[in-house]
């Protein structure tokens, strides 16, 4: 009987320690993980201070006014508060006028981006026809060239622009397009704006990995090809129709290669690239210091739309890549 | 004969295909094909502009591509430069960007806010931005370079980077990794700016991978360096492929040889020579990216 008690204390006893051993185990893994996510947050929080404190400097500084620009006991939150130096550089940069032309070409753009680049990236993925392969390597050539090497003959091919000869037939001589809006429109129209061939390849994965199903039903219900593709495909392929979109809309916003090549002046980063200038002249303001807050407040004000596009698709965007046929 | 003119269902799609990729097709020709023979043919003349005719150009073989690499002041100083910083933030960008997105793609709270401001680089990566701002700092510190101010900015700081490089440098470390260590930290904001698009892509990467496949790990008892090694770093090899490429392609654009053969036409209306530069960088480029791309190929792992 004694022996019996002794047992089951025995074994009451391993329990215990076999309790307190997990336990201890279970204190020794959720110290292990919480290391590690204060080690995974220390990372993310530097590299987000890297990336954001350019931004925060510039922001702050917009705010700054004259004296605190020079006051060495002002850090970040200026003690002088003014709004002064974006109300000027408004009037300068004719802010309205230009944000409204950039924009509209912009979204105009991106549409014709997202139409024409499905279109073709929907042609390579579903149909065979003879030097697929060929072709759909040039498209991988469009990627590599870089636009510098065909920048001059790009130039060129607009100062005198013509149609298979016709124009220079009726006028004399070709259509000068510099300072227009014009090439833009027409390369894009064409396919072979700015970054179309990552765009005509993400397509071309996306649509690849659609099951074929839903297009032979649209077919034996009588639909024509192009109509499927319009109605069907089209709205299947949202995900990377917004990441076509977004980053469409972000890289011809911030574009400063063609829009230098073609002059396009009311463009809005030729207008910020000349900003700096045009302060200094138009005010008569000697000090850099002092220009810079002006030029500060440019770039915040050159941010906001580009920002604000962004914070309106990211939700759509962060989780849409995932799907959208970058991953082929 | 009416059924003689009617088309197979597969001529049709063909014709069908070709009518999706016409309007590529012709920009194409009209763009890329037409301007290479362009490039080609002014870097191998002589091209003399006026404003009556436009440009003349008369063929003078390898003359102006002798030039640039003989007598040209700056060129090959420059195109090695470039080539330089592209093979070594290639690889720093690369490594960076997958790490992040390995963290990024974590579950943890907070995790969309961090996704989205790894993204904002790309959002601010305005190269008009970034000109003038760097114009707008050589005017303040009166036109000395931004690399001086990054040193002089380097050894203001707290730390004492120099008694460190000395520490390691007694250790026995060799120089030319201690060179690039330092090099890579100098350049950290560098590469976090241009890694925006890579953690994108390598997140999605990362997410494409089956489940089984770790499950299968961690049943067979793998440790998370050898599922990492085993799993992860082969399947997201093909997309490595991608962001090469990606890499390589946006940071010559942004390098100073193109800026410099951008100049040699627009600000010193030297067609033929700026022509024959562009020429010869991209040339290099190519090569760099089709070896390296070659050899990574080889390597690769295509689940599919």
């Amino acid at each position: 009987m004694k022996f019996i008690k002794k047992d089951a204390e025995l074994v009451k006893l391993k329990a215990e320690d076999q309790n307190a051993s997990s336990e201890k185990l279970r204190v020794i893994k959720s110290i292990k993980s919480i290391i590690l996510s204060l080690f995974r947050l220390a990372i993310l929080v530097g590299v987000s201070y890297v990336i954001l404190s350019p931004l925060i400097e510039i922001v702050s500084n917009s705010f700054f006014s004259d004296s605190d620009a020079t006051d060495p006991m002002v850090y970040v939150i200026p003690k002088a508060f003014t709004i002064e130096k974006y109300t000027t550089v408004i009037s300068i940069m004719k802010y309205w006028k230009i944000l409204f032309t950039t924009v509209l070409s912009d979204v105009l753009l991106m549409g014709i981006q997202v139409l024409i680049c499905s279109m073709v990236g929907y042609g390579f993925a579903r149909f065979n026809f003879p030097f697929k392969k060929l072709l759909f390597a040039c498209v991988v050539v469009m990627i590599v060239i870089p636009a510098h090497a065909i920048m001059l003959p790009i130039y060129i091919t607009f100062r005198d622009f013509d149609i298979f000869g016709i124009i220079s037939l009726i006028s004399g001589n070709g259509l000068n397009l510099m300072k227009t809006m014009k090439p833009l429109y027409i390369m894009t129209i064409l396919g072979c704006g700015l970054n179309s061939g990552i765009y005509i390849y993400i397509f071309n994965q996306f649509f690849r990995g659609l099951p074929k199903e839903i297009e032979e039903a649209a077919f034996v219900d009588g639909a024509g090809m192009f109509y499927t593709y319009f109605r069907i495909m089209l709205v299947n392929a949202m995900p990377s129709v917004i990441t076509v979109a977004v980053f469409s809309l972000v890289w011809q916003y911030n574009d400063y290669f063609f829009t230098k090549l073609f002059s396009i002046e009311s463009w809005m980063s030729m207008k910020i690239s000349a900003l700096y200038d045009s302060v200094a002249n138009a005010l008569q303001l000697n000090s850099p210091t002092i220009t810079q807050l002006y030029f500060n407040a440019g770039i915040v004000l050159d941010l906001i739309p580009v920002l604000l596009m962004y914070v309106f698709l990211q939700k759509y965007f962060v989780e849409g890549v995932e799907r959208s046929g970058i991953v082929g | 004969m009416k059924n003689k003119k009617r088309l197979t269902l597969a001529k049709k799609r063909a014709i069908t295909g070709y009518l999706f990729i016409l309007p590529w097709f012709i920009g194409f020709c009209m763009f890329y094909i037409k301007s290479l023979f362009m490039t080609i043919q002014f870097s191998l003349s002589d091209v003399s502009t006026s404003a009556a005719t436009g440009y003349t150009t008369k063929f003078t073989g390898l003359e102006n591509l002798i030039y640039i690499f003989t007598k040209d002041a700056k060129f090959n100083q420059t195109l090695i430069l470039s080539i330089k910083d592209i093979v070594i933030d290639v690889p720093l960008i690369l490594t960076f960007s997958l790490l992040m997105a390995m963290l990024l793609n974590q579950k943890f709270t907070g995790r969309t806010i961090f996704r989205a401001i790894f993204f904002i680089p790309v959002i601010m990566g305005s190269a008009a931005i970034a000109d003038s701002i760097e114009s707008a700092r050589q005017a303040a510190v009166g036109g000395i370079s931004s690399q001086s101010a990054a040193i002089t900015e380097a050894s203001s700081s707290a730390v004492n980077l120099d008694y460190y490089v000395a520490l390691f440098k007694d250790i026995g470390l060799p120089a030319g990794v201690i060179d690039y260590v330092v090099g890579a930290v100098g350049r950290i904001s560098d590469v976090i700016d241009l890694s925006g698009i890579q953690i994108v892509i390598f997140i999605a990467a990362l997410q494409s991978i089956p489940s089984s496949l770790y499950e299968v790990a961690r049943i067979e008892g793998a440790t998370a360096y050898e599922t990492f090694w085993k799993v992860t770093f082969p399947m997201v090899m093909p997309h490595i492929i991608t962001c090469l490429v990606y890499t390589v392609v946006a940071r010559f654009a942004n390098s100073e040889i193109v800026d410099y053969s951008y100049k040699e036409i627009f600000n010193r209306i030297n067609y033929d020579l700026g022509s024959a530069m562009a020429l010869v960088s991209m040339i290099c480029v190519c090569v760099i990216l089709f070896t390296v791309v070659a050899l990574i190929q080889k390597k690769t792992f295509y689940y599919n």
